[in-house]
């Protein structure tokens, strides 16, 4: 290092080049210069992006404003496919099922998480990095995987019916994806299954960034536990709370894996949501221009609770 | 502090079954898989992965799986840190809307692109591809890999890479042998979570490969299974364990340095 440039960032200049580089124009500024060359590191990223998933974003909008099959010459019809969308009960209903499943995705595992994380901050009983281990689990398996494991557990002669029948609720046994009235709550109890514990994980990890002494002197104070997690742990959770209900609305809204291989979208349409449309529409049933417009709905519908939602935390940073 | 013992139960409890709850799906299929349909014979059997596997065609499905994520995981590694480091530690005219469209790739759900994405490839004769599998796959990992490498350039110690300057290193060398070996932990953060994403993904194979079944995926190879195999819960469980085997050991191994890395990158970034 000569003497020279040290000298430099010394005094705050942007530090020269050691050993300039026959034919560089200008010298070698350290990353954070503005230079062209910062287009050659993001091009390859940019065409890819580009190609395989900005092409197809617009050429989604275009194909929204067709009535096509698939195979012969499509009918251009405007904005007609958007207006069923949103009028038709039947094309409207999958939207609503999804919101049913926000719920159970999304609402209920944030609160447990809450709950387990704050009982669990509160406590010295040992085992919790163990617990955040094993909680973590049915984030990792595959849907698919998933789908068979909860198709055998809520089986008409699966362990949910053993349970409430040995515990003298038979009358609730009952083929839960079979039945209308339950399939979708069923799905929605596999969904509870998957946040729950993404959510407490998440949740711990905020907590523990937390002084001790705070719930100590929350608690000589006499602070009880319900009041100690939504006045203390809930506000201080704002960005985990933020990324919690992004990542488990989002993967509510977007339920395809589970529905296509528990139910269907049966029985009589009880479980249709909009993936699922979006699937069946475009390539089985020959209404492309539907699915694709589905499709586009529900991708402006997850960008805008994005948005909302990563509006809680308070930007103080940056 | 003292706890009461009411709470410190009540808490021994919620553990309790919070780890019941979670694993007892996962318990159930393993015990299963190891199990005999027919009620008469008891014991342990190990014969249910080898039939599964054969009779699954999962050595094809697995090859093809582990192709598919291998390419996607270097491929999006890749250009994830190339775009991390122009985002994190250069300016340029432009980046800000630049950085708009990554932001558009963060939440365009895959639902809504890979119906058009069908069509266009189908156009080019390139469906039942693993191109076709591996390209989109790359574009729906971009945009978190960008932000999540961006967040780690930022957070580098500009004096060490200024000294690595001054020493005569161009801005390449300092990505490759200065800030990429620092960066190890976020990158296998990264990596375990780009290998989840594809291995477990289910709608592109299921759209992209409709008649090629060779190029079946796991997870896609596991449904037509499951078509078939509906009176054998013991191979359908063994066949659904060998989907899920390898993500699990992936994370069993990355798992201490996997939940710190996702846990502080997610309200990071």
């Amino acid at each position: 290092m000569t003497s020279d440039s040290t000298a430099s960032v010394a005094a705050g200049g942007a530090p020269k080049e050691a050993q300039p580089r026959p034919g560089a124009r200008r010298r070698h500024g350290p990353p954070g210069e503005p230079r062209a060359i910062a287009y050659l590191y993001i091009l390859p990223g940019f065409v890819v992006l580009t190609l395989f998933l900005l092409a197809p974003l617009a050429y989604a909008v275009w194909l929204s404003l067709f009535e096509w099959d698939g195979l012969s010459p499509g009918t251009w019809v405007g904005l007609q496919n958007y207006v069923d969308v949103l009028t038709d009960p039947t094309l409207r209903a999958p939207f609503l099922h999804a919101l049913v499943l926000v719920v159970f995705f999304s609402l209920i595992p944030v609160v447990l998480g809450l709950l387990a994380a704050s009982l669990l901050m509160r406590s010295t009983v040992r085992g919790r990095g163990i617990f955040q281990a094993v909680v973590f689990v049915p984030q990792v398996i595959a849907l698919t995987v998933v789908a068979v494991a909860w198709k055998r557990i809520l089986a008409p002669d699966g362990p949910l019916n053993d349970v409430l029948r040995a515990i003298g609720l038979d009358g609730l046994a009952r083929g839960w994806l079979g039945d209308p009235d339950t399939a979708l709550v069923a799905i929605g109890i596999v969904g509870t299954w998957l946040g729950a514990g993404l959510c407490t994980v998440l949740f711990l990890a905020g907590l523990s960034r937390m002084p001790r002494s705070v719930y100590d002197a929350a608690r000589l104070d006499g602070v009880g536990f319900f009041r100690e997690t939504f006045v203390i742990s809930l506000p201080s959770l704002r960005n985990e709370l933020a990324v919690a209900l992004t990542l488990t609305m989002v993967a509510a809204l977007r339920t395809f894996d589970l529905v296509y291989l528990m139910t269907s979208g049966g029985p009589g349409g009880a479980t249709a949501v909009p993936a699922y449309e979006v699937y069946m529409k475009s390539m089985r049933q020959g209404e492309v221009g539907t699915g694709v417009t589905i499709a586009l709905i529900l991708a402006a519908f997850i960008m805008l609770l994005t948005v909302l939602v990563n509006r809680i935390p308070e930007r103080e940073e940056r | 502090m003292n706890e009461s013992r009411i709470e410190r139960s009540v808490t021994i409890v919620v553990l309790a079954l919070g780890t019941v709850a979670a694993l007892f799906p996962i318990a159930m299929i393993i015990a299963s898989a190891f199990l005999s349909d027919n009620p008469n014979e008891s014991g342990i059997v190990w014969t249910n992965f080898a039939t599964a596997w054969d009779q699954g065609h999962f050595s094809t499905y697995m090859r093809s799986s582990v192709i598919v994520t291998v390419s996607v995981v270097i491929l999006a590694t890749a250009l994830s840190c190339l775009l991390g480091y122009a985002f994190g530690t250069m300016r340029f005219r432009g980046s800000s809307v630049l950085f708009y469209v990554l932001l558009l790739g963060l939440m365009v759900p895959n639902e809504a692109i890979v119906v058009p994405l069908y069509y266009q490839l189908q156009e080019l004769g390139q469906t039942n591809t693993y191109q076709a599998l591996i390209f989109p796959q790359v574009a729906q990992s971009l945009a978190f890999g960008t932000f999540w490498m961006r967040a780690y350039f930022r957070g580098t110690s500009r004096e060490l890479v200024e000294a690595a300057r001054l020493d005569g290193a161009g801005h390449f060398r300092v990505l490759w042998s200065v800030l990429l070996p620092m960066g190890r932990p976020a990158i296998i953060t990264m990596v375990v979570l780009f290998s989840m994403w594809t291995w477990n993904e289910f709608l592109l194979p299921l759209v992209m490969i409709p008649s090629n079944e060779d190029l079946r995926t796991a997870p896609l190879g596991l449904t037509f299974f499951s078509g078939q195999y509906t009176g054998s819960p013991s191979l359908l469980a063994a066949a659904a364990l060998i989907v899920a085997l390898p993500m699990l050991v992936i994370y069993l191994i990355a798992q201490r340095h996997f939940i710190r890395g996702m846990t502080e990158g997610a309200v990071k970034g």
